[in-house]
């Protein structure tokens, strides 16, 4: 039975609102998630104002500003800030992605902030991603040749090097998996588009001799095929990748080589 | 205290505390050797820091034109301003074509040239006929991401070796014994609060620089030299931390970094009177001089007014001329950087830059083996049993006062390769661990118990800012007498506010404000080490710039200073010999001489 409504521990609530700093005039509303596991308090939304005129211009410094300066509790991850380490991926407003690149600009209304969805909460915005760490690993994403290794490098022609354009860029992120509704009724079987993005960086690989075997791999009515071409992957990606097309070309080779 | 905080004991025959390039290279060959092997990570593998590098990996593979390590060597040493260690030196320049053809065979995607080969882009200071010859194409790249490429490929060859991985687990402190061994490091799990003590016959520290102590830095949020802190806390020395390098291509603003590859291809600098000002500082090299020239060069710009924007404070970096086809294809990642960081379409305006803090050559003093060393009863190269450091976090040194560009890279894997060799040489797999003392833990539990419950007046981030400002001002480009000894008084003023610190978050449960804290508490002592290192230096050396003392005095100071930090009595100061000696007969000590571009 498909469950329509949230588990009662699951329901958000209305939080705490944080006063408004003295004296600013061009304040943001920032509607953040919260959720401890230190308590049996259920989720809740706490309200913040940032005041624009004394804080950088991402969603990233808002959340560090409030951090720093009103509720030093708030958690997320965060690191590079400048997307190319994968740290803050959020959903802001209605769509993942990562926090340090997207501007509050973006943005006329509030900013609503909740942590990627349906993935476990170990705290506010910090999502447990260990079954999708454990995913990337069951396509073992590294180089698989039987020909012995050449003295120097093994080449590569510049076109078959380019087909690794719009793959190798992939930050791990997982915007893309978590914005999936395929993965979100399945992420116990089907590997999800950042997977099976980086499955196939792999497979069009000149240098790799196991695609037979990878293909074999992915030969399955869930680890591949419960993608369903919504393609929310590839709107949501930070860094502009196509994971549908990743998965379509997966599913041409599959039948091409029947 | 220990009753309070119920410890999991972990035994291994190594721990390597950080992910990053050098930790993962380290870690894979560790495991390879047949050593049982932990890796302590703070942030999942692929979020550390060397995913941010862009650039390049430097070694004289001769790709595109005739190179050779002696070469790679000798700019390596001239970059160093002779602060470099030369018999480390020699090993990571002749060990470099090697480390990179094996991350080509692990499967990392570089770019490449027609013929097929791994393409090579030029790099400040890198040039051929040991200086003589025009600019050396010897920069390995993967477009403009060859950080983001390696370490994903690292990351994924230890999936391969089914290493052991503890995910965002924070290290806390060195577990010592009582001779001055390190016997294992403890750490907190992130996820549930819960402490682990991971015993180990060597602890390697790979846990990279402290970029952080200043307010505008490339670095990313967690580079907070985790690992400089917890020697300094074990009475150890850190090396040459006067010596922090400016890129000058950060983008105004924002910080983020434009890699040197743009000016590599063809980009230059201009000045508020539209002027390729480079010509007149580096005549030879011009924008491809080394970081220090060139961040001194715009710094003195600016000073002489001579900027650019309506507060001429910052400089312009143009590869508008640039055939759009070629950006779109070698330098893709820093047209994203530009577009929404600066807000600027490289094909057609300049991006706006500023020098910005980059790189620490200083760190924990090692020999070429990675192993740890103190000055110790006159013997300057005396190991620390059971401690190794690789990477950023470690002083080899390699990079003396100023680092090469994509020299960063190398030394990631041609050390962390090193530490592994040494490792499986002198650790015999599986050997018993020797009962520590009941109160080994207690000193890092009550510090951790300290900040966890801090209640005082000043909030975590008052006191980082406070100490990032002091850095920023103080601890600059160009130094004086003045500025170096304001900066002391000053960032000691901000180490005395510690006391006073106050933490809100009480949970043990993924609490950033804790982690934070123990973070400031590393990145305050390096500070303090750091502007106290740069005032006692009377000199110009590299990224030293000391405008009371503008030249390079071999006489006195040809020497790495060695800075000891404890709670009670401040900084003491000491000494080692720079190397004078190359590893091997194949090349001779390259003598000091001017240091021109």
């Amino acid at each position: 039975m498909v469950e329509l409504t949230l588990p009662k521990n699951s329901r958000v609530g209305t939080g705490k609102t944080h006063t408004k700093p003295d004296g600013a005039k061009n304040l943001k509303t920032f509607n953040v998630y919260r959720w401890s596991p230190d308590d049996d308090k259920n989720p809740a939304i706490d309200t913040y104002y940032v005041d624009l005129d004394t804080c950088g211009p991402m969603i990233l410094d808002g959340l560090i500003k409030i951090k720093n300066e009103i509720d030093p509790t708030l958690t997320f991850r965060r690191s590079c800030r400048e997307g190319i380490c994968g740290s803050c991926a959020m959903n802001i407003n209605g769509t993942n992605t990562l926090a340090c690149t997207t501007g509050m600009d973006e943005f006329n209304g509030d900013i609503n902030i909740y942590p990627l969805p349906h993935q476990p909460v170990v705290k506010d915005l910090v999502p447990d991603l260990t079954n999708f760490y454990a995913q990337y690993a069951s396509i073992q994403p590294w180089l698989q040749a039987e020909t012995p290794s050449p003295s120097k490098e093994r080449l590569q022609s510049k076109e078959d090097r380019e087909k690794l354009d719009g793959l190798y860029e992939c930050i791990l992120c997982a915007c893309c998996s978590t914005s999936c509704p395929s993965y979100w009724w399945n992420s116990d079987r089907f590997l999800g588009p950042a997977i099976l993005l980086q499955a196939y960086r792999w497979i069009i690989d000149s240098r790799d001799e196991h695609t037979g075997e990878r293909l074999d791999n992915l030969e399955d009515p869930f680890r591949l095929y419960r993608c369903h071409t919504i393609m929310n992957c590839a709107n949501t990606c930070p860094k502009g990748l196509n994971p549908a097309k990743a998965i379509a070309e997966i599913k041409k080779m599959m039948v091409e080589r029947r | 205290m220990s009753e309070a905080y119920p410890i999991i004991e972990h035994k291994y025959d190594v721990v390597v505390v950080g992910a990053g390039g050098a930790g993962l290279r380290a870690t894979m060959g560790m495991a390879a050797a047949g050593l049982k092997t932990a890796a302590v990570t703070k942030v999942f593998p692929t979020r550390s820091h060397t995913v941010a590098a862009q650039g390049g990996i430097s070694a004289s593979l001769g790709n595109m034109g005739e190179d050779n390590w002696q070469w790679h060597m000798f700019d390596t040493v001239k970059g160093s301003d002779w602060l470099g260690d030369q018999d480390a030196i020699e090993y990571m320049c002749r060990e470099a074509p090697a480390a990179v053809l094996e991350l080509e065979q692990f499967g990392m995607p570089f770019s490449r040239t027609e013929e097929g080969k791994i393409y090579q882009r030029a790099f400040g200071g890198m040039t051929t006929q040991f200086g003589d010859g025009p600019a050396a194409q010897r920069t390995c790249a993967a477009a403009d991401r060859t950080g983001h490429a390696m370490l994903h490929t690292l990351y994924s060859q230890s999936l391969k070796h089914d290493t052991q991985f503890f995910i965002e687990y924070f290290a806390l402190d060195l577990i010592m014994d009582k001779d001055g061994s390190c016997k294992g490091v403890l750490c907190l799990s992130l996820e549930d609060g819960s402490l682990h003590l991971f015993r180990a016959h060597m602890v390697v520290l790979a846990t990279g620089g402290f970029g952080r102590a200043y307010f505008s830095c490339t670095s990313a949020h967690t580079c907070t030299g985790d690992g400089g802190g917890m020697v300094l806390r074990a009475g150890l020395p850190l090396q040459d931390m006067e010596f922090t390098q400016f890129h000058p291509t950060g983008i105004y603003g924002a910080g983020c970094l434009i890699t040197e590859g743009v000016r590599g291809e063809g980009g230059f600098l201009v000045n508020g009177e539209g002027e390729r000002f480079m010509e007149r500082y580096a005549p030879h090299a011009k924008d491809l001089a080394s970081r220090d020239v060139v961040s001194r060069s715009m710094t003195l710009e600016i000073r002489e007014g001579r900027g650019v924007g309506p507060r001429k404070d910052h400089i312009y970096l143009h590869l508008d001329h640039l055939d759009p086809a070629m950006i779109d294809e070698r330098l893709p990642g820093i047209s994203e950087s530009a577009r929404i960081f600066a807000g600027v379409d490289v094909h057609k305006e300049p991006i706006p830059v500023l020098p910005t803090v980059h790189y620490n050559m200083g760190g924990i003093p090692t020999n070429y083996h990675a192993e740890v060393v103190d000055l110790k009863d006159g013997n300057p190269d005396a190991i620390v049993p059971g401690l190794m450091a690789v990477g950023e976090a470690a002083c080899v040194s390699v990079h003396g006062a100023n680092r090469l560009g994509s020299n960063s890279l190398i030394d990631l894997v041609v050390f962390g390769r090193a530490a592994a060799l040494r490792a499986k040489d002198i650790i015999k797999p599986g050997q018993a661990h020797a009962p520590l003392p009941k109160d080994a833990c207690d000193a890092a539990l009550g510090r951790l118990d300290g900040f966890r419950h801090a209640n005082g007046s000043l909030s975590t981030a008052t006191i980082r800012d406070n100490m990032q400002r002091v850095m920023q001002e103080d601890c600059a480009v160009f130094r004086t007498s003045k500025s170096l000894a304001e900066g002391v008084e000053k960032i000691n003023k901000v180490w005395e506010q510690m006391p006073e610190i106050k933490t809100t978050d009480r949970s043990l449960i993924w609490n950033s404000d804790l982690v934070e804290t123990l973070e400031l508490d590393n990145l305050i002592r390096q500070a303090v080490v750091s502007m106290t290192a740069a005032e006692n230096r009377k000199e110009s050396r590299g990224a030293h710039a000391h405008e009371d003392f503008p030249d390079r005095d071999d006489e006195n100071w040809m020497k790495h200073t060695l800075t000891y930090h404890s709670d009670e009595g401040g900084v003491k100061i000491d000494y080692r010999p720079v190397h004078d000696y190359t590893l091997t007969d194949e090349i001779a000590y390259i003598k000091p001489k001017a240091r021109v571009y």
